[in-house]
């Protein structure tokens, strides 16, 4: 999930080149570049308004899913303001399209959330706002004054004139700052060592708003003449509606209209998932009733075969075939020859569901020459690209509202919901909020893709891995993408440049495409969460295996600080030495090596995700069969923690994540329709699964942030499984675990 | 026609009475703060308080609460606007991240400390099974002992 730029805009970085000479303009919101005055003389750009009593309102340009970036992008620009944090609030704005003579352009920036880049691609453009804001302010202030601006400098919310003695609140002259012309280059952006709110704890902004039930979500649009609807979705993938009959919908009260929503030509790029029948109504139960007392025929499905098991069964009998070399480093097929031992093991990854709290939904209103939508989205240019598909309205007459968000984790990169809000509502006319229920979103997702994964490693008399190599069998995330050939479909699902590559001379990574009717997308830290497994797994049975301390095995892989070039998302460089600080930390805070009791047990692992490093050490006890984790120390290096309270969450939250899905679940199919429906099949984890004793660490880099949204997952379940074994000699090679531990 | 009293306003509610409260609360009454999450009373995120008790108003028909007295989240807070010793707690511990489920678990925290004023972790472990997507069970976790000390006073404001 890395590209969430929109396709026809720009990225962030050409966005900043495009406006070199006019950047200080740019980076402010240019009011000529949107084609319109700004709204207020209180505004200095686009995000920063100051209030007579020197409160400021920052604008927040991201969609907030729970990462803090509400917060974390406001604390840059207030930092570099100089303002008082508490004085600050946060209003959250819209998509930012602008019409240009060759296509569009974000006034606001590249807007979109995915790949945890929320913070990171914003780092810049936000300092820079506050720091151009604060200037114009000393502007002000010098004119003012009469002095020149060299004698003015600032304290929080204060332009202070040191020769006159003079101090102006900020309050009294953003009017005249606004009115000034904007400099051609940001000024110089503040030390490091200088920050007060950022890398400070800071509180999420809208934690009060949210504890007293004040916080909208999508799902709490409301708005005049509103109607309320719903779909019934093919329940075998890829079904289309051959009739239906909706008198007894119609019947039931509230009931407004049904019809038909046509969904896409079968392995053509989607704009919607599934075909299916709306019901609109006067309250969502009402909808949900009528939708119940539809009765639809559906055509056969291509996809009514499809089956789980035999999937698992052809991702088997690929591997005994030689699929797509991706990467060949060194010389493989000797390495393994010379080696003095050999290990072999396949691992399964399930296909698993985001399941976000906050059900898919999304407000529309179509007009004839205009178009509304309010919705829960981490891609808005996504959604306004749906809502223009769909209505077949110019991009800059849809306006694009987004809410807090009740979870992403990449579900909201897909804006399918989008598109079906404007279908209803451009069908009915009426301004329309569409719901999905629990088993609409378990049943239409599109899924973190299943894989079996088969790993060869030669090990020579020193006990050192010589050849190394994954083989992979698995439907990619490219599902249904356009210009997306065969040959490159494994770039989604292995990640050439992750470790061990340049750390092991000889490396091969062979991918196998297989199909299935599932739909796949990104997953939170998409093929991180697979491949850390695999791979620290491996690793722990390579170092039984060869009699060698798994943590002194990885030590000795990753060794000291280097930057190994590394050409994915994350990049461009990777740093083991990073995953060795962090590994040889949690394992000293957990006393690994220490002697346990039978049935106890300490696994750890460590990964670097979109160039985010995290660690985990676990320490479980299995008895009769129970497993119960009994403490957690989680470790992340962020370079810069830009908002330290955001990044425990996140690391937190991160671990929790991985553990629940490794524990509990999986996505199956059987002719062609989805198994599981809801959280009683699906079961996320509870309080009870997660110990009290649970640590979370930063460990400070540098002066460079990374993202942290991702990073906490990959290495939780395989320090988790690690952990079993060591507790137990059991070895878990398939995800989820369940009940593997009982027999 | 169902009368119930919420947050201290009387009201009554003449459309279907299998009408979940949770929908009645959230389309009726545009009161929407009580989360709809999944409709089965697994997830809790609708959680709400019926004469003083936590209950799934996603599966709880309107018609079974007449007479009864609701408490939402909106109403949780002292009419001075004073937080309620859970809600201060979740601040300290500044629980939410995407947030959604936090009213209820706000709304089963407040009852669960009724039955268990000074619980352990076990209490805790046995007795919340709020599902938070986002995994802030280590927050909730510190919160609630933290409010424990704040010496919730178990009844609804």
């Amino acid at each position: 999930m890395s590209a969430v730029a929109d396709k026809v805009g720009m990225t962030r970085r050409r966005f900043l080149i495009a406006g070199s000479g006019v950047a200080g303009s740019l980076v402010l919101g240019l009011p000529a570049f949107a084609g319109a005055p700004l709204d207020s003389d209180r505004l200095i750009g686009f995000f920063v308004q100051i209030e007579t009593d020197g409160s400021v309102i920052i604008g927040s340009n991201q969609p907030e899913i729970g990462q803090g970036v509400r917060t974390a992008l406001p604390m840059l620009v207030a930092e570099e303001l100089d303002v008082d944090w508490s004085m600050v609030s946060v209003r959250q704005m819209p998509l930012g399209i602008v019409k240009t003579a060759d296509g569009y352009d974000w006034k606001y920036g590249v807007q979109g959330v995915g790949g945890s880049t929320g913070l990171t691609e914003n780092f810049d453009h936000m300092r820079q706002v506050g720091r151009t804001a604060r200037g114009q302010l000393i502007k002000a202030a010098a004119k003012r004054l009469g002095v020149p601006e060299e004698q003015c400098s600032t304290r929080p919310g204060v332009v202070i004139c040191s020769a006159l003695g003079t101090e102006i609140p900020y309050g009294e002259l953003v009017s005249e700052a606004s009115r000034l012309p904007l400099p051609a280059e940001s000024p110089a952006l503040k030390s490091i060592d200088d920050y007060r709110i950022v890398g400070s704890r800071q509180k999420t902004i809208d934690a009060r708003d949210i504890v007293t039930g004040k916080t909208r979500y999508g799902v709490d649009t409301v708005a005049a003449e509103m109607r309320y609807a719903v779909i019934a979705r093919a329940p075998v993938l890829n079904a289309t509606v051959r009739s239906f009959d909706d008198r007894d919908a119609r019947k039931v009260a509230g009931v407004l209209d049904v019809f038909e929503i046509k969904g896409p030509e079968l392995d053509a790029p989607y704009l919607i998932l599934a075909s299916g029948v709306a019901v609109v109504a006067t309250s969502t139960w009402a909808a949900m009733q009528g939708r119940d007392a539809l009765t639809i025929e559906w055509n056969e499905s291509p996809n009514a075969n499809d089956n789980s098991q035999a999937f698992w069964r052809e991702n088997e009998n690929a591997l005994k075939e030689k699929g797509q070399v991706v990467l060949d480093d060194g010389d493989f097929d000797a390495a393994m020859e010379s080696a003095e031992k050999v290990v072999v093991r396949q691992y399964r990854v399930p296909f698993v569901s985001h399941a976000p709290l906050e059900p898919q939904n999304c407000y529309a209103f179509v007009e004839e020459d205009r178009c509304h939508i309010i919705a829960p989205t981490q891609s808005p240019s996504g959604s306004s690209r749906s809502a223009a598909a769909v209505t077949g309205l110019p991009r800059e007459n849809i306006r694009v509202d987004m809410t807090r968000v009740g979870g992403g984790f990449g579900r909201r990169l897909t804006t399918d919901y989008v598109a079906e809000a404007a279908m209803v509502s451009k069908h009915t006319g009426w301004p329309i909020k569409l719901q999905w229920s629990r088993e609409d979103d378990v049943k239409n997702d599109f899924y973190r893709p299943g894989g079996l994964h088969e790993m060869h490693a030669g090990v020579n008399g020193n006990g050192e891995i010589t050849a190394w190599a994954q083989r992979l069998a698995s439907a990619s995330k490219y599902y249904r993408r356009p210009d997306m050939p065969d040959e490159n479909l494994f770039g989604a699902e292995l990640y050439v440049d992750d470790f061990p590559r340049r750390i092991i001379d000889n490396v091969r990574m062979e991918y196998f495409h297989n199909t299935i009717g599932l739909p796949r997308g990104s997953w939170r830290a998409p093929a991180h969460t697979a491949n850390a497994f695999v791979i620290q797994s491996f690793l722990d049975e390579v170092a039984y295996e060869t009699g060698q301390d798994s943590l002194q095995l990885r030590l000795k892989l990753l060794g000291e600080d280097r930057e190994l070039e590394y050409g994915g998302h994350g990049g461009e460089t990777f740093n083991p030495g990073r995953l060795s600080r962090l590994l040889t930390f949690v394992a000293e805070q957990i006393g690994y090596g220490q002697k346990l009791q039978q049935g106890r047990g300490i696994g750890i692992a460590t990964h670097c995700t979109f160039g985010g490093y995290a660690a985990h050490a676990m320490e479980v006890t299995v008895a009769d069969g129970k497993l119960r984790i009994e403490r957690i120390v989680a470790a992340i290096d962020c370079g810069l923690a830009v908002h330290p309270n955001a990044v425990e969450a996140q690391l937190q939250g991160g671990t929790i994540d991985g553990i629940s899905t490794a524990l509990g679940l999986e996505i199956t199919v059987e002719n062609g329709q989805v198994q599981q429906s809801n959280f009683h099949d699906y079961p996320l984890a509870k309080i009870a699964a997660i110990p009290a004793l649970f640590e979370s660490h930063i460990l400070p880099y540098d002066d460079k942030p990374t993202g942290v949204g991702e990073m906490g997952i990959p290495s939780a379940a395989p320090a988790l499984t690690n952990a079993i074994f060591a507790a137990t000699g059991i070895r878990i090679r398939s995800l989820p675990i369940a009940e593997q531990l009982e027999s | 026609m169902t009368n119930f009293t919420i947050n201290t306003k009387s009201v009554s509610f003449d459309g279907d009475e299998n009408t979940p409260l949770l929908w009645v609360i959230r389309d009726a009454l545009n009161m929407t703060g009580t989360k709809f999450g999944c409709g089965i009373g697994q997830c809790g995120a609708c959680t709400v308080h019926i004469d003083g008790r936590a209950r799934r108003s996603c599966i709880t028909p309107v018609s079974t609460v007449d007479g009864q007295t609701i408490t939402t989240i909106e109403g949780l807070a002292a009419p001075d606007g004073e937080l309620h010793p859970v809600q201060q707690a979740w601040l300290e511990h500044d629980v939410p991240q995407c947030g959604y489920c936090q009213a209820g678990q706000i709304m089963a925290t407040v009852d669960f400390l009724k039955r268990y004023p000074k619980p352990s972790d076990e209490d805790i472990d046995n007795n919340m099974t709020n599902i938070c997507r986002c995994g802030t069970y280590v927050r909730i976790r510190k919160a609630i002992h933290r409010a424990a000390e704040l010496n919730a006073p178990g009844e609804d404001s």
